[in-house]
């Protein structure tokens, strides 16, 4: 059985400059209450891997208007300002990765892969730098494994086991970023006793989340 | 009937019955008002919904049923619910009949630039540069000029989206196959010449003497 932490608790233990994976799609399926108690204690020089960065005012955006950010790996950035300016002005470092190419290298981090070979980005400013590897007679870039110091995880229910479930499209990353984060800290709408998830609905296994957030009071 | 719509009503032509199709957002996504519901068509949003219907009622929203832009959507009988890892499994592993983007500009050789303008818009590749590689078909739909300047162009001077030759390019003038002797000119848009089409476009035009207007949804 897992311990209920509050949002300050989990702030605490995200120190400055450590790597954050942050699920969410344009702030639908982000940890909100998490992000609200990381900018709450101001903290400092984080690592942001995560699909978006959603937009000012919401998800990962608040953390980027608070300052917290040093760096993002990230697919998209269009809908929030911020993020570009403040990566034009020099503030941010911002790594640009296709979206299959992100899920697929923290999935790589996650399930002990060294790496995956994908199409995507051949020809393209995405294939700077890397190795091109041919096999069965296509050509691949190699995408190396992203790994991060934690996971913060949205869900829709957890139950006491830290099994969690998600609803429609706040899905997104979070299953993936469940396996890649050294430290796997879920925020759930609800949480539940033992059961009242069935466990073919299981998608993140409890093996995997370490904490889970103290309800919404 | 303005640009837009036109653009919208001649793609819609394109959807077979059955297809599992991606509309990028903005212009694109309004290829969907024009795609009869009794097609048996799957709409995919790729933050996570198979199946995507429309708008829904004023003050029903579900904050976990949003497309890939984060606006509110409905989802169709037989949806599905995925995470981002099988949602670009579906995109890049050939499962996706169709994907129907925006561009900035596209070559003779039938390459797509929409992701980036150096020094001025990074908003980042998103899904597209794995929608461009790894859907069945590609086609671009786009206004044909941007305030007055060709976006059809001889070769990209943006960075490209993906080395993959597009399959069909849609504007508001005029509907052009890309193929291995250059873009070949095959519907004038309704109302428009052939000379206006070729004034409009910066890169060679094959084109034979008899160029049909385009049908409309």
């Amino acid at each position: 059985m897992k311990t209920a932490l509050k949002p300050a608790a989990v702030a605490a233990m995200v120190p400055d400059g450590a790597s954050l994976m942050i699920g969410g799609f344009m702030g639908v399926g982000t940890p909100e209450r998490i992000i609200d108690a990381l900018v709450a204690r101001r903290a400092e020089g984080l690592t942001i891997i995560a699909n978006d960065t959603a937009m000012p005012g919401r998800g990962i955006g608040k953390l980027v208007s608070a300052g917290c950010v040093a760096r993002v790996i990230t697919s998209h950035i269009g809908l929030n300002p911020e993020t570009q300016a403040k990566m034009i002005a020099g503030e941010i470092e911002v790594e640009l990765v296709p979206q299959g190419t992100l899920v697929e290298r923290i999935r790589a981090g996650g399930v002990g892969l060294g790496g995956i070979l994908t199409p995507t980005g051949l020809g393209t400013e995405v294939e700077e730098g890397k190795h091109v590897i041919e096999v069965q007679g296509c050509r691949y870039l190699l995408e190396t494994p992203l790994k991060a110091d934690f996971a913060l995880i949205s869900a829709y229910q957890a139950d006491y086991a830290g099994n969690l479930c998600y609803m429609l499209t706040a899905h997104n990353f979070n299953p993936v970023m469940a396996l890649a984060g050294a430290i796997v800290i879920a925020e759930a709408e609800s949480i539940v006793p033992v059961g009242v998830i069935p466990p073919d609905a299981v998608k993140t296994p409890g093996v995997l989340v370490d904490h889970i957030l103290e309800r919404a009071m | 009937m303005d640009a837009k719509e036109i653009i919208a009503r001649r793609v819609a032509i394109e959807i077979k019955a059955g297809m599992l199709v991606n509309l990028g957002i903005g212009l694109p996504s309004m290829v969907a008002n024009f795609v009869p519901a009794d097609r048996g068509v799957f709409f995919q949003a790729e933050n996570g919904v198979i199946g995507l219907g429309a708008r829904p009622p004023e003050g029903m929203q579900d904050p976990h049923l949003t497309d890939a832009g984060g606006g509110f959507v409905t989802a169709v009988p037989g949806a599905a619910s995925i995470d981002s890892a099988m949602s670009f499994g579906l995109i890049r592993g050939g499962h996706l009949d169709m994907t129907v983007l925006g561009g900035l500009q596209v070559d003779e050789l039938g390459h797509l630039a929409n992701w980036k303008v150096p020094g001025k818009m990074v908003p980042g590749m998103g899904g597209a540069m794995d929608l461009v590689t790894g859907a069945a078909q590609v086609i671009v739909a786009m206004q044909h000029t941007a305030r007055g300047e060709a976006k059809i162009v001889p070769r990209c001077t943006l960075p490209l989206t993906a080395q993959r030759r597009v399959n069909l390019i849609v504007t508001d003038l005029a509907l052009i196959v890309p193929t291995d002797d250059g873009l070949v000119l095959r519907e004038r848009a309704p109302g428009v010449t052939v000379d206006e089409i070729r004034a409009a476009t910066g890169a060679t035009l094959i084109v034979s003497h008899d160029i049909p207007e385009m049908q409309l949804a």
